[in-house]
C-alpha cells in the first residue's frame, strides 16, 4: 500500500503541518516527518486538511433503483464530496428491513471502496408502520445496524414509536424519525404559508414536523433511549430541541444543506428540482436552523441525498418525486452558509459533519481527530476557490441538484479512505 | 402583451383593459352573418386538456375557429397521456405538430407554467385552468360580465364566497379585479381559506350576511359536497344555511348588484335554484361571454409576432 | 396600439429632425370635404344607396364630416359608421399583436348600398385591400367606392381612389401626417423627412 505525505496543510483545529499516512492509519502529524523510502507527497499548502466526513443520511437507492443511484455511484459522489462513511436509508425496494438486505447494501459498500457504507434499518415491516421490524437479527448481523428509520414516512402511531424506542435500547439502537404527521400533510406539495395560498400548492405546515418531534421527544424521556431526528426544518423545531436539551433532555437532530440556504421562494417557478421532503421553508426558518446548528441544539448536518431519475422530475410539480441530491455539494454549502458567515469555524464543521455523525451513528472507524494511530480517513479541502454548480458534472447517477447555476465556495481536493486515495485533484481515484 | 397567460397577477391594468375591449368588438362581431374572422388563418392552437372540462374546451374551441385557427382537441382521455405519456413527452409532440398555441388545463398546479418554461415547445400557452391554482380566463369573462353591467369596477365591491382555499377561479378573480380597482371580499368558512392570506389584495369574512349589503357583484364559488369528508365543513345543510345563497339572503344586496356563479353550479348547495334563475342572474350571460374573451386572448397572443412592440 | 393617422408609413431611425411643413390647413381640408361630399352625390345620383364607412382612426372622423355636409345639401343623413381592417392586414403575422379598433355598421347593413370607404392617406393601398376582405365578411354592397383625404402615391397594390381631397406627390423618405381637431386639436396635412416629424407614433 502506498504512503502518502500530505504536506503544509492546516490541520483542522490545529497548526499548519505535515501529515504521514500508511498501512491505514495517520502515522505522523508534524514537521520534518520520517518518511517510508516509497512516499507520495501531496503538496496541501493553503488547504486545509478535515477529517473524512460522515453522512448519517444518505439514499444509496440500491437495491430496487438503480437507475437513480447504486451503491457504487452514490459512494463516489459521497467521497467526491468528502464522505468517509454514509449511512443508507432503508427506503429501497425490498425495503431495508431484514438482516438480509442490510447485509447485501453493506457487503456492496465494502465491494465499492470509496465510502463506507453503514446501513440504517428499517423500524417496521416494508417501512409499513404496523409492526416492527426484526431490529435485533440487523443488529446482530454483518452490518451492525444501530440506526433505525422508516425515512420518507413518519413513525407516526404513538405506541408503535415508544416500543421501537424502547426495544432498541437492548443493542444501544438509535431511531432517527422522520417527523411528519401524516394527516396534516396529505398530498402536501411545498410550505404551507402564504405562498403555498398563492402557488395554490397543497400546504405542509410546519406543525406537522413541531408536533412529532415534541411528541417523540416526551416519549423518549419516558423510555429514556436514542431518539434522532432527521431533516429538521422549522424554526419551532429547533425551539423546541432547544428547549428539550435545556430540560437535560437526551434527543439529536440533524439539518440538511438545502435547508441552511434555500427557501419556499423557489416553488414559485414549479420546478419539482426544488420539490423536497420535509419542504423548502422561509427565511426566518433557514435563520433559525443556521443558528440552530451554530449553537449545538441541531447536532450534524446530513445531506438526505435523494437521488431520482430525470423523469421523476421533469414534470408537473404534484407529480414529480421529492429530493434532491446533495453529497458533492454539500460542504460547499455549509462553508457558504455557515463558515462565510461566521456562524461556524473549521473545527465546528468538523464537528457538525464527522465527529458526531459518526458518534450518533456509532461507527468508531470515522469521526475521529486528525492524530497520529486514528484511521487514515481524510479530507482535503480548498476553501478559497469558487465553483459554479452544473448537473451534468455530478458523479451521482443523478442529477437532481438545486444548487445548479449558484456559485458556491470551496472544493473538495483528495479524500482518504483508510489511507487509499478515493478522490486525487478532485476526481475520483480510480 | 405578453407571449402566455398563466396567471391573471401577470397582466397589467392596461393589458386587462386591452383583453376586455377587444373582447367587446369581438362580441359585436359575433352577431355579424359570417362569424369568421381570418385573424389566426394558418395559426394551429391545441386544446390540451389533462382534466374533463367540456363546457371550457368548446369555449376555448369556438373561439380559436371563429379566428379562422386550426384547432386539434387533445385530451387526456382515450390519449397517450392515459397510458402514462409524460407531460414532456406531450409537448414535444405539440412541438413537433407546429402548435403556435396551447390552451392547457391540468389537475397539477402549475403545469402551464412548465410548459411555458421547460423550453419544450415555443408555442404561447393559455392556462385553462391549473390545480388549485388559477383560471385566468375564467377571471376575465367574469370581470367582462361585471363591466358590462356595472361599468367600471373602479372602486366596485365584489364578494367572493365559498371553497377559496381550492378554487382556482378565486385565485384569478381576486388578482385581476384588485388590479382594475375592485374592492375585492372574500368569504368562506376559516377552513376553505388558506392559512395565511396577507399577501391577498383582498379582504377576507367569515359572514356572509355582513358582506352582501355592501357589495356590487357577489360571486358564488363551487363547493363540492364531498369536502365534508375531510371536516372542512360539517355538513351540506350546514354550509347551505351559513354560506348559501337563496332569496332572502339576494334581498340584502344593493338594488343593482349582480350574481356571478362560474359553473357547474351544485343548486341547493351553494346558489338556491331561484336565485341562479332570477333577473340578477348573470350566469347565462357568463358563458356567452367567455367566447369573446377567448377569442380575445387567443387573438392578442396569437395573431402577431412575438417580438417585442419598438419602443418608438 | 397602431398610430393610425400615419399608418401607412414605415418605421423610421432616430435622426435630425427638419420641421414639418404643412401641406394643407384647415380650411383647405374643409373644402376638400365639402368637394368630395358633393362628388359622392354627383356619382351616385343623390344620398340613397350610400353608406359611409370610416377607417379607424382619423377616416371615422373624415367619415362623420362628409356625412354632415351631405345631410346639409340634401336635408337627408346618410348611414354612416367604421369599419376595423385589424385582422384582415397582410402584415398582421408581422407585427406585434394589436388591439382592435371599433367596427360599427350602421343599422340596415351594408347590403345591396355603395359603400364608401373613408381614410385618410392612400399610399400603399394595403389598407384599402384589407378593408375590401372586412366588408365581404359583413354583407354584399352593389359597390364600394373609396374617398381620401390626401393620395400620396406609391401604390403597392391596384387600388385606385373614387374621390380625393389632394393628390400629394411624395418620396418615399417622407412621412405624411393627417390631423384632425377632434383627435389632434386642430386640422391640418403635414408632410416631413421621415427621420422626424412632429408626429406622436
Amino acid at each position: 500500500m502506498t504512503a502518502y505525505l500530505i504536506t503544509g496543510a492546516k490541520i483542522v483545529g490545529g497548526e499548519v503541518a505535515d501529515l504521514l499516512l500508511d498501512n491505514g492509519e495517520i502515522v505522523a502529524v508534524g514537521t520534518n516527518l520520517d518518511t517510508p523510502a516509497e512516499v507520495e507527497t501531496i503538496d496541501a499548502r493553503g488547504l486545509i486538511a478535515l477529517p473524512g466526513l460522515v453522512d448519517l443520511h444518505t439514499h444509496l437507492r440500491e437495491p430496487g433503483r438503480e437507475d437513480a443511484e447504486t451503491v457504487l455511484t452514490g459512494t463516489r459522489a459521497a467521497a467526491v464530496g468528502g464522505f468517509t462513511a454514509v449511512f443508507a436509508m432503508a427506503n429501497t425496494d425490498p425495503v431495508a428491513d431484514t438482516a438480509g438486505v442490510v447485509e447485501q447494501v453493506w457487503r456492496l459498500g465494502r465491494e465499492g471502496g470509496y465510502a463506507d457504507v453503514v446501513p440504517i434499518g428499517a423500524v417496521t415491516v416494508g417501512r409499513q408502520g404496523s409492526q416492527l421490524a426484526e431490529l435485533g437479527a440487523m443488529a446482530d448481523s454483518a452490518a451492525r445496524v444501530r440506526v433505525f428509520s422508516d425515512d420518507g414516512d413518519c413513525v407516526w402511531d404513538a405506541a408503535l414509536m415508544r416500543r421501537a424506542l424502547e426495544y432498541v435500547k437492548a443493542f444501544g439502537g438509535v431511531i432517527a424519525q422522520h417527523a411528519q404527521e401524516p394527516r396534516l400533510t396529505q398530498g402536501a406539495q411545498m410550505n404551507e404559508g402564504a405562498l403555498s395560498g398563492v402557488l395554490g400548492l397543497t400546504g405542509w405546515p410546519s406543525v406537522a414536523e413541531e408536533a412529532i418531534i415534541a411528541r417523540d421527544i416526551l416519549l423518549n424521556a419516558h423510555v429514556g433511549s436514542k431518539l434522532h431526528i432527521c431533516h429538521l426544518s422549522t424554526k419551532g423545531s429547533v425551539e423546541i430541541v432547544r428547549a428539550a436539551k435545556q430540560r437535560g433532555l437526551d434527543v439529536t437532530a440533524e439539518v440538511t444543506p438545502h435547508h441552511l440556504l434555500l427557501t419556499e421562494d423557489l416553488a414559485a417557478s414549479y420546478n419539482p428540482v426544488y420539490k423536497v421532503n420535509p419542504p423548502l421553508r422561509t427565511k426566518e426558518d433557514v435563520e433559525a436552523v443556521r443558528e440552530g446548528l451554530a449553537d449545538g441544539t441541531i447536532d450534524i448536518v446530513a445531506t438526505d441525498h435523494a437521488p431520482h431519475p430525470v423523469e421523476d422530475k421533469d414534470c408537473e410539480w404534484s407529480a414529480a418525486s421529492p429530493g434532491m441530491i446533495g453529497l458533492e455539494t454539500a460542504l460547499s454549502v455549509v462553508q457558504h452558509a455557515m463558515v462565510d458567515t461566521k456562524l461556524l469555524t473549521w473545527a465546528e464543521v468538523a464537528d457538525r459533519m464527522s465527529y458526531r455523525p459518526a458518534e450518533i451513528g456509532q461507527i468508531g472507524d470515522h469521526g475521529r481527530p486528525l492524530e497520529a494511530g486514528a484511521p487514515a480517513n481524510v479530507v482535503l479541502i480548498d476553501p478559497a476557490v469558487e465553483r459554479t454548480v452544473v448537473p451534468s458534472e455530478s458523479t451521482s447517477l443523478s442529477r437532481n441538484t438545486p444548487f445548479e447555476g449558484m456559485t458556491l465556495p470551496g472544493r473538495v481536493v483528495a479524500t482518504f479512505l483508510r489511507g487509499r486515495p478515493t478522490v486525487l485533484n478532485g476526481k475520483p481515484a480510480r | 402583451m405578453m407571449k402566455h397567460l398563466l396567471s391573471a397577477g401577470d397582466l397589467s391594468r392596461d393589458e386587462a383593459n386591452l383583453i376586455l375591449d377587444t373582447a367587446e368588438e369581438m362580441r359585436s362581431l359575433a352577431d355579424r352573418p359570417i362569424k369568421k374572422l381570418p385573424a389566426l388563418r394558418g395559426r394551429t392552437v391545441v386544446n390540451l386538456f389533462f382534466e374533463d372540462s367540456t363546457r371550457t374546451r368548446i369555449s376555448f374551441e369556438a373561439a380559436a375557429k371563429r379566428l379562422s385557427a386550426d384547432v386539434i382537441n387533445f385530451s387526456a382521455k382515450g390519449s397517450s397521456v392515459s397510458k402514462g405519456e409524460s407531460l414532456k413527452d406531450t409537448a414535444l409532440t405539440l412541438q413537433a405538430m407546429g402548435a403556435d398555441g396551447v390552451v392547457c388545463r391540468h389537475g397539477s398546479s402549475g403545469a402551464p407554467h412548465l410548459l411555458a418554461t421547460s423550453g419544450w415547445m415555443t408555442g404561447s400557452v393559455v392556462n385553462a385552468g391549473d390545480g388549485t391554482h388559477e383560471h385566468p380566463t375564467q377571471a376575465l369573462l367574469d370581470a367582462f360580465t361585471m363591466r358590462r353591467h356595472l361599468g367600471s369596477l373602479e372602486g366596485r365591491r365584489i364578494t367572493i364566497v365559498g371553497d377559496v382555499l381550492h378554487s382556482r377561479v378565486a385565485r384569478s378573480n381576486v388578482l385581476l379585479l384588485s388590479t382594475l380597482g375592485a374592492d375585492v371580499t372574500v368569504v368562506a368558512p376559516p377552513t376553505l381559506l388558506p392559512v395565511d392570506m396577507t399577501s391577498w389584495p383582498c379582504v377576507t369574512s367569515y359572514d356572509l350576511d355582513a358582506a352582501l349589503p355592501k357589495s356590487d357583484a357577489v360571486m358564488m364559488l363551487r363547493v363540492q359536497r364531498e369536502r365534508m369528508n375531510d371536516a372542512f365543513f360539517p355538513s351540506a345543510r350546514e354550509y347551505t344555511r351559513r354560506y348559501g345563497l337563496d332569496v332572502h339572503r339576494m334581498a340584502q344586496l344593493p338594488d343593482e348588484a349582480i350574481v356571478l356563479h362560474p359553473g357547474p353550479m351544485n343548486r341547493g348547495m351553494e346558489i338556491s335554484a331561484d336565485v341562479a334563475d332570477s333577473t340578477r342572474s348573470v350566469i347565462v350571460e357568463q358563458v356567452s361571454n367567455g367566447v369573446a374573451i377567448r377569442m380575445a386572448v387567443l387573438y392578442l397572443l396569437l395573431s402577431g409576432s412575438n417580438q417585442e412592440e419598438p419602443t418608438a | 396600439m397602431s398610430p393610425a393617422h400615419s399608418a401607412e408609413s414605415p418605421d423610421v431611425a432616430a435622426a435630425p429632425k427638419p420641421a414639418p411643413r404643412t401641406v394643407l390647413d384647415a380650411s383647405d381640408i374643409s373644402r376638400a370635404l365639402t368637394r368630395i361630399a358633393h362628388e359622392i352625390l354627383e356619382r351616385n345620383r343623390g344620398a340613397d344607396p350610400v353608406v359611409l364607412l370610416g377607417i379607424p382612426t382619423r377616416g371615422v372622423g373624415l367619415a362623420r364630416r362628409v356625412s354632415d355636409r351631405i345631410a346639409a345639401v340634401e336635408g337627408q343623413s346618410v348611414p354612416t359608421g367604421s369599419l376595423d381592417v385589424t385582422m384582415y392586414r397582410d402584415d398582421i403575422r408581422l407585427k406585434p399583436p394589436r388591439g382592435l379598433e371599433h367596427t360599427d355598421i350602421p343599422p340596415g347593413g351594408i347590403d345591396g348600398k355603395v359603400v364608401v370607404l373613408v381614410d385618410d392617406v392612400l399610399f400603399s393601398g394595403r389598407t384599402i385591400r384589407a378593408a375590401l376582405d372586412a366588408i365581404g365578411d359583413i354583407g354584399r354592397p352593389r359597390a364600394v367606392q373609396l374617398a381620401v383625404l390626401v393620395d400620396r402615391g406609391h401604390r403597392e397594390l391596384p387600388i385606385r381612389a373614387d374621390y380625393v381631397g389632394k393628390n400629394l406627390p411624395t418620396s418615399l423618405v417622407e412621412r405624411v401626417t393627417v390631423h384632425l381637431t377632434e383627435y389632434d386639436g386642430a386640422d391640418a396635412v403635414l408632410i416631413a423627412d421621415k427621420t422626424g416629424t412632429g408626429a406622436k407614433a
